[in-house]
């Protein structure tokens, strides 16, 4: 199994660290994975991606142009990913941040209203952690309780106590996100 | 599976450099900021090894600077070592050209990106010439060590300590924002700790540190020389050192290459990871092809690619820049095959996909 | 009498100090160079600290200065010694870690570095030979050539359009916070080699007990690059650098 996935979005809507939390999960798995961000002075109010990368063999190139599933939270992003998402792969989007969903039918559209799920509960610090959540439910990656090993190896040990509620977040993931095709 | 009783952990390369140097017992870094390798400095700053091992750790007012702080602790028999990128290892040649005149110990890590000038931030490969072929003044070579993963940065950081003081010459690490920038999963050596002064003073006679001075004559460490002829004589012995390295110390990897290969990519760094999902997807058709890849730019592994070169259709070098290490291998290779360069360059990767569709055209132009 | 009898030890009222060796110094006649490398050997050899000392030796005339005084000598590239001096102070935080610059090393090419190590409060001395001209290279312009002073590359005097003002790089370190002790002295007369020897011994006892960054400038001759006899050149110090250069301690705090 390898699972080439990019992540994109905005600076701020935790991108990097979501593609942090699953590249962990994957070395609790047992995994190789590899983290790529697009770095630059962009980080934050700019665009931001991160290319993750989880194998059952050693990761080849950390750069690629074709991926399994593209996680996109803004317009730009879906411009830029829609096309190089494989043929039989996977795009998710939050509903709130596109306005014009992808229109490939050689691939599979889930969305996640993940913007409105935090804003509704009043908590949008655990935005990326319902579209990681929505992430884990559909493509079978790496098992919740591996993610909770992941953010308590990610995480620095004073913010260990915000790990119960990031877990319920990534559970509220898996229930709100739909399939559109 | 995960082991927990192993140092295993999620680190970006620059992180691996910092958190490697304090395991293996390196006395001091001395270093200034620059993208894309601001985490060495960040991460030596967060971990505070001044506390346990007794590294001093100092940011520097230039990478200027820098260098020469890492001469003054190589000169005593200390082992520094100094981090930066592309414009940044330009401004030290020439404390590197000192550092190689009085053959003194230190490790230079240099995380590439785009150039020339101020360049990008974005990753590079541009800097082979300046690293294998220098800017400082002089006849003079330095070790380059080419990591292609995080696990290799952080295990550069040993090997460099080792191959600097059994040489006595700076050793450059040379990197690119990719594998700077990228995490993967890192297995972490055991601390060794810092030689005392005691031991410092049996290692390293030649220091400057005033150990044992009545007992001896005293040391100094200049690169000034009036008499020619005197200045003649130290070059010859530096060269002469130079071409044991290159006898003792050549390194490089070798994947999908036997009697039957046809085709050879030669790249290192993050062109050699590239490369190797282009290879895999060029076998999957049924072309005979493999990569070499250097672990060492300088020496550079030239018998093994001249060898190599009589069986070979081609070889196609991959590299991020507008084509500098082709050089070497085109020296090496001697005629006996082609010898292609793809790459992008100004802080652009090629991608896998363009490695694979380069290679069908180049080679198939051959064959027309 | 023989000269054997002349140098016997009950006739000797003044001598070498031990640690200077007989290499014969390149220093032109009347410059102060060779007054204060002997100076630096007395006060190690009277602290006793032979071992525990680091030198650094600039670009410029005292290039060589590794050559006379036998202590461990590192020669640094041009401007870079207070560089140098400050990784070697961190890492062997025991030692007497001195720079010897003169004012090209000190205030043009190295000002960069001067200034930080002072700044920073390195634990280091720093001697400064200020002499106004670059004499190793032949007399050229230094940054602390005074106005109107000739030299090869300002054949017509020194001019504030063409050359800029000296730089005081001593009064600024004063306002540093890194440094405790910065004093300027000369060494023309008997009184003030005395004075210079105290001023560096106190430098080095900083050093040694991390009080922070110590400057001593010393106001000096270039005979040869100024064109003059080594007497004249003491004189025309005394009219014309000690007004624009005075001596005495510009700030020195004790703790």
């Amino acid at each position: 199994m390898t699972e080439e996935i990019i992540i994109s979005g905005f600076g701020g809507q935790g991108v990097l660290s979501m593609g942090k939390i699953l590249a962990y999960a994957g070395i609790m798995e047992g995994k190789q994975v590899s983290w790529m961000p697009a770095y630059g002075p962009e980080q934050r109010g700019g665009t931001a991606n991160v290319t993750v990368i989880v194998s059952d063999e050693v990761v080849s190139s950390p750069i690629v142009s074709r991926y399994d599933t593209a996680i996109v939270l803004n317009q730009p992003s879906l411009e830029k990913f829609e096309s190089q998402v494989k043929p039989g792969g996977t795009i998710i989007y939050d509903g709130h941040s596109i306005i014009q969903p992808p229109t490939r039918t050689d691939i599979s559209i889930y969305r996640i209203d993940a913007m409105e799920e935090a804003a509704r509960t009043g908590n949008s610090k655990v935005f990326n952690m319902l579209v990681l959540g929505g992430l884990l439910k559909v493509r079978s990656i790496a098992s919740v309780d591996d993610v909770v090993k992941g953010l308590r190896k990610a995480l620095p040990e004073r913010h260990h106590k915000l790990i119960p509620m990031n877990e319920a977040a990534i559970r509220r993931g898996m229930e709100i996100i739909e399939k559109m095709n | 599976m995960y082991n927990g009783q192993k140092d295993i952990v999620l680190l970006k390369g620059n992180e691996a450099i910092a958190k490697a140097a304090i395991r293996y017992g390196y006395d001091g870094f001395f270093g200034y900021p620059i993208t894309p390798q601001s985490e060495v400095l960040e991460t030596l700053a967060a971990d505070k090894p001044w506390e346990t091992t007794g590294m001093v750790v100092l940011q520097a007012e230039s990478e200027v600077a820098s260098i020469n702080m890492l001469y003054g602790a190589g000169c005593t028999g200390k082992l520094a070592f100094t981090s930066s990128s592309s414009p940044g290892i330009a401004l030290m040649q020439e404390g590197l050209s000192y550092m190689a005149a009085c053959e003194i110990p230190g490790v230079i890590v240099s995380v590439g990106r785009g150039g020339p000038g101020l360049g990008t931030i974005q990753p590079g490969q541009a800097d082979y010439n300046q690293s294998v072929y220098g800017g400082g003044n002089g006849d003079y070579n330095l070790i380059v060590l080419a990591p292609n993963s995080v696990q290799e940065m952080c295990d550069c950081m040993g090997r460099a300590k080792e191959l600097t003081f059994k040489w006595r010459m700076p050793v450059i690490v040379l990197s690119d924002g990719v594998i700077g920038q990228m995490m993967e999963k890192v297995e972490l050596p055991p601390f060794i700790p810092r030689r005392t002064e005691e031991e410092i003073g049996q290692q390293c006679p030649w220091g400057t540190n005033g150990i044992g001075l009545k007992k001896r004559a005293y040391n100094f460490h200049s690169s000034l020389e009036f008499d020619p002829a005197v200045m003649e004589d130290r070059n010859r012995k530096m060269s002469a050192k130079y071409r044991q390295i290159e006898v003792e110390e050549v390194d490089y990897e070798l994947y999908n290459v036997d009697e039957s290969t046809e085709y050879m990519i030669v790249a290192y760094g993050i062109s050699s990871r590239v490369s190797m999902k282009a290879i895999d997807m060029l076998r999957e058709e049924g072309v005979k092809i493999g990569m070499l890849r250097p672990k060492t730019l300088w020496p550079f592994p030239e018998k093994v690619i001249n060898q190599l070169s009589k069986q070979l259709k081609g070889i196609l070098c991959v590299e991020q820049c507008e084509g500098q290490m082709i050089k070497d291998v085109r020296l090496a290779a001697e005629g006996q095959t082609k010898v292609y360069h793809t790459g992008r360059s100004g802080g652009i990767i090629s991608s896998p996909m363009e490695v694979y569709e380069d290679f069908k055209q180049l080679t198939q132009a051959t064959a027309n | 009498m023989t000269k054997e009898e002349i140098i016997s030890p009950e006739n000797r009222i003044y001598g070498k100090p031990s640690l200077m060796n007989d290499t014969p110094m390149h220093y032109c006649p009347g410059c102060s160079h060779g007054v204060v490398h002997k100076l630096i050997a007395e006060i190690i050899e009277e602290m006793g600290i032979e071992e525990d000392t680091i030198a650094i030796c600039p670009v410029g005339c005292a290039v060589f200065a590794y050559r006379y005084i036998n202590v461990d000598w590192i020669e640094a590239s041009h401007g870079r010694a207070p560089a140098c001096a400050s990784a070697i102070r961190r890492l062997w935080p025991n030692k007497l870690v001195f720079t010897y610059q003169g004012d090209g090393d000190m205030a043009c090419i190295g000002t960069g570095e001067s200034i930080h190590a002072m700044n920073r409060g390195e634990n280091i001395a720093m001697i400064f030979i200020n002499n106004a001209i670059y004499g190793m290279t032949g007399g050229q312009m230094a940054p602390t050539t005074l106005m109107g002073m000739k030299t090869a590359t300002c054949p017509y005097g020194r001019q504030a359009d063409l050359h800029g003002y000296p730089l005081h790089i001593t009064d600024l370190a004063v306002n540093l916070e890194g440094t405790c002790y910065v004093t300027r002295q000369a060494v023309n007369t008997v009184a003030n080699i005395r004075k210079t020897k105290k001023a560096i011994r106190q430098a080095f006892e900083n050093s040694l007990n991390k009080r922070g960054c110590s400057v001593v400038e010393v106001v000096s001759t270039c005979a040869s690059g100024w064109k003059m006899s080594p007497e004249q050149a003491n004189q025309w110090m005394t009219e014309n650098m000690f007004p624009y250069y005075p001596l005495g301690d510009l700030k020195n705090i004790q703790n």
